[in-house]
C-alpha cells in the first residue's frame, strides 16, 4: 500500500506540489478576504443597533459626547423612565398590540378564505377576480394616502379604531400568497372530505387549512411585521393622539413635540422599544423569513 | 365518470366561492379601488378639507390641479419639479448601489468554503424586518452633526458636514472642488419647467445622501435574499465545467453566473425602481423635505400639500401623477419579466413569485 502511495509522487516533476501548495495558498488568501468582507458587512449592518443600544443607557451630556462608543458611562435608565412616565409610549403600545392582532388574525383568516375559494372553488368570475387581485398587488401604498383619507372620511371611520384596522384587515399579497399554497396541496384529500359530506367551510376548515400550516405561519408573520410596523396608515387614519399606535407616537416623538438634536437616549430607547417585538419574532422564526435561500440550499 | 361526480359535489361551490371571496373583495374595494376612484374626482376640484367633497358646493376646477404642476409658472410647479429632480437622483443612486450591494453579499455569502454563512446572512436581513420609523430614529442619531458617522469621520481626518442642515448638491459640490462656485451664464435660467438648469443638475442634497444612506441599508438585505436564491438554482456542474475550461474566477461571473441570474437582476431592478419612486416615512421622519426643499419627494410633496396645506385637489393630483409613474414602472417590468422568464428555470419560491400567470 505505502509503495503504491508513494510510487506516483517520486517521479512527479517539482512543480506539481508547489502548484497544489499555490491553490490552497490562494484559497486561504480568499477565504480570509471572504471572512473580511464578511465582517465588515455585518459590523455596518449590526453595529447602529449597538449604537442605538448602548445610547438608549447613556446620560444625555455622554451620547452627545461619545456618540460612536456602545459603553455607556455612566449606565444611566433616566431615558427609559422618561419614555414611560414623560411620554405616551404605553399607550403606544397598547394601541399597536391591540391593531397587530386584529390585523393579523383578519389578514390570516379572510386572505385563506380568499386564496382556498381561488384556488380550489369553481365559482364565475373567478378568473376576473384573480386578475383584480393581481392588479392590486400593484397599487402603490403610498399614492393611497390621500384616497384612503377620503373613504375612511365619507364611512365615518377616520379618528377611530375601526379606522386603523378594518382597512388593513386584508391584503392581496396575502391572498396571492395562500393562493398559491393551496394549489400545491393535493386535490384528493378535500375531494375524498367531499364525497363524505362534509360541507365546503367544514372541508376548508378541518382538512385543508391544517395542512396549510407552513403558509399560515408565513402569513402570520408577515402580517404581524407589516402592521407593527406600519406608519402612513396611520398617519391618515387618525388624527386624535391617543390613536397613536408606535411608529405614529415615535414619529411625532422626534419631530413633533421634542422638536430635532435633543433627548437622545429618550428617543433611541423608545425607537429600541418599538423594534424588539419585531427583532424577537425574527429570531425565532429566522427560517421563515429567509426560508429561499434555505431551500435553495438544499435542493442546490 | 369521475367529472360529473366532481360536478355534482361542486354543484354549491358557486355560492361558496362567492362567500369566501366577499371580505376580501369589499375590504379591497372598500379601501383600495373606491379611494382611488374618489381621489380622481377630488383632483379635478379645489376641495379643501371642510364638509364632504362629494356635494355640489365644492368647485369643480377641471384640469387645473394638473395643469399648475406642469405648465403654469408658480410655487406648485416649482415644488412640484424640485420633488421630481430630488426623487430622481435618489432613484439614480438607491437602485444601482442596493442591486450592486445585494449581489456582492448574495456572492459573498453562498461561497461554499465560509463558515458562518447563516449568521451573516442573518446580520445583513435583520435591517429588512425592523420598522422604517424607528431606524430613521436611529440614523437621525447617527448623522447628528456631533454623530456617529462625523466621529468616524473624524477619525479619518475628515470633517463631516451637517447633514440633515445641508441643502447642497453634491454635483453642485464636485463642480466647486474644481472651482466651479456660480452657475455658468448658460445654466443660470432658462431650464424646463420653472427650474433652471443649474437648479435640475444639483445631484442629490447632502441631506438627501443620509436618507439614501438609510435606505441602501435597510434594502440590501431583502434583494441578497432574492440574488442568494437565484445564486443556488445554477447548477454546480456548469461552474465546474467552465473552471476544468480554464475560466478564471471573473470570467466565470461574467459568462457563467451573470447570465444564470439575468431575470432576478431585472427583478430586483425593477422592483427597486418602484419602491424607491415611493419613498416617505423616511422622509417624513428625518427631514420633512427639508432643508430647502431638496429632500421633497412627490410622495411627502402629496401628503404635505393634502394634510398640511389642506390643498386635498392639488395633492391628489400629485398622487396621481406619482401613481402613473409607478403604474407605468410596474408594466415595464411584467414585460420584461414576461420577456425573460422562459428563458430561464423557474424554480422562485411560490412566495416570492410577483409575476404570476397572465401577469
Amino acid at each position: 500500500m505505502a509503495v503504491l502511495t508513494d510510487r506516483p509522487a517520486a517521479p512527479a516533476p517539482p512543480a506539481r506540489p508547489r502548484r497544489a501548495r499555490d491553490r490552497a495558498a490562494r484559497t486561504l488568501a480568499s477565504r480570509l478576504v471572504g471572512y473580511a468582507i464578511l465582517v465588515f458587512f455585518a459590523l455596518v449592518f449590526l453595529y447602529p443597533f449597538v449604537i442605538q443600544i448602548g445610547n438608549s443607557l447613556k446620560t444625555e451630556p455622554d451620547a452627545a459626547a461619545n456618540p460612536l462608543s456602545p459603553i455607556p458611562d455612566p449606565l444611566s435608565l433616566a431615558g427609559f423612565e422618561r419614555i414611560f412616565a414623560g411620554t405616551a409610549f404605553p399607550l403606544w403600545l397598547g394601541n399597536s398590540l391591540l391593531v397587530t392582532v386584529l390585523v393579523t388574525l383578519g389578514r390570516v383568516f379572510f386572505d385563506s378564505l380568499a386564496g382556498y375559494a381561488l384556488a380550489r372553488l369553481r365559482f364565475r368570475g373567478r378568473a376576473g377576480l384573480f386578475a383584480a387581485v393581481v392588479a392590486v398587488l400593484a397599487v402603490p401604498g403610498v399614492v393611497l394616502l390621500i384616497p384612503k383619507f377620503l373613504v375612511l372620511n365619507q364611512l365615518g371611520m377616520y379618528d377611530s379604531y375601526a379606522g386603523l384596522v378594518v382597512p388593513l384587515l386584508a391584503d392581496a399579497a396575502g391572498v396571492f400568497i395562500m393562493k398559491q399554497f393551496f394549489e400545491s396541496i393535493p386535490v384528493s384529500v378535500e375531494e375524498a372530505a367531499r364525497i363524505d359530506g362534509a360541507s365546503v367551510f367544514r372541508t376548508f376548515w378541518s382538512v385543508v387549512l391544517p395542512m396549510a400550516k407552513p403558509a399560515l405561519i408565513t402569513l402570520t408573520i408577515l402580517s404581524f411585521q407589516g402592521s407593527w410596523n406600519e406608519f402612513p396608515h396611520s398617519l391618515v387614519a387618525v388624527q386624535d393622539p391617543d390613536l397613536f399606535t408606535l411608529p405614529r407616537g415615535l414619529a411625532d416623538l422626534v419631530s413633533g413635540s421634542l422638536g430635532k438634536g435633543t433627548q437622545y437616549p429618550l428617543k433611541l430607547g423608545a425607537a429600541l422599544l418599538a423594534t424588539i417585538p419585531v427583532a424577537v419574532l425574527f429570531v425565532i422564526f429566522q427560517r421563515y423569513f429567509v426560508r429561499d435561500a434555505n431551500d435553495g440550499a438544499d435542493k442546490g | 365518470m369521475g367529472k360529473r361526480v366532481a360536478r355534482g359535489v361542486r354543484s354549491n361551490e358557486n355560492l361558496a366561492g362567492w362567500l369566501f371571496v366577499a371580505p376580501v373583495v369589499v375590504i379591497l374595494g372598500l379601501f383600495l379601488l373606491l379611494p382611488i376612484l374618489m381621489a380622481l374626482w377630488v383632483s379635478l376640484t379645489d376641495w379643501n378639507g371642510q364638509g364632504s367633497p362629494f356635494t355640489g358646493r365644492v368647485p369643480f376646477v377641471g384640469a387645473d390641479n394638473y395643469t399648475r404642476l406642469f405648465a403654469e409658472e408658480g410655487l406648485a410647479r416649482r415644488d412640484f419639479m424640485t420633488s421630481l429632480r430630488n426623487n430622481a437622483y435618489y432613484v439614480a443612486i438607491v437602485v444601482p448601489t442596493q442591486t450592486a450591494l445585494a449581489l456582492g453579499l448574495a456572492l459573498v455569502v453562498n461561497n461554499r468554503m465560509l463558515r458562518g454563512r447563516g449568521f451573516f446572512r442573518t446580520a445583513f436581513y435583520f435591517p429588512s424586518v425592523t420598522s422604517s420609523v424607528a431606524i430613521s430614529v436611529v440614523f437621525l442619531f447617527l448623522f447628528a452633526n456631533a454623530g456617529a458617522v462625523n466621529a468616524l469621520l473624524g477619525l479619518l481626518g475628515i470633517r463631516g458636514p451637517q447633514w440633515f442642515a445641508d441643502s447642497r448638491g453634491v454635483l453642485h459640490l464636485l463642480l466647486g472642488a474644481v472651482g466651479v462656485d456660480a452657475p455658468p451664464a448658460a445654466l443660470a435660467a432658462g431650464g424646463p419647467f420653472g427650474l433652471s438648469w443649474w437648479d435640475w443638475l444639483s445631484g442629490p442634497s447632502v441631506a438627501m445622501i443620509s436618507i439614501i444612506t438609510l435606505v441602501v441599508w435597510t434594502t440590501s438585505g431583502t434583494f441578497m435574499l432574492m440574488f442568494l436564491a437565484a445564486l443556488q438554482n445554477v447548477p454546480v456542474a456548469l461552474d465546474e465545467a467552465s473552471t476544468l475550461d480554464g475560466a478564471g474566477r471573473w470570467q466565470r461571473f461574467r459568462h457563467v453566473t451573470l447570465p444564470m441570474i439575468k431575470p432576478t437582476t431585472f427583478l430586483v431592478l425593477t422592483l427597486g425602481l418602484i419602491g424607491s419612486w415611493q419613498v416617505f416615512d423616511q422622509v417624513y421622519v428625518m427631514s420633512q423635505g427639508e432643508p430647502a426643499k431638496t429632500t421633497l419627494t412627490p410622495a411627502y410633496l402629496s401628503y404635505r400639500t393634502a394634510f398640511r396645506d389642506f390643498d386635498y385637489g392639488s395633492g391628489a393630483a400629485i398622487s396621481f401623477v406619482l401613481f402613473l409613474i409607478i403604474i407605468a414602472l410596474t408594466l415595464l417590468q411584467r414585460r420584461l419579466m414576461a420577456d425573460r422568464e422562459p428563458a430561464a428555470p423557474r424554480r422562485g419560491r411560490w412566495w416570492r413569485r410577483r409575476v404570476p400567470e397572465g401577469g
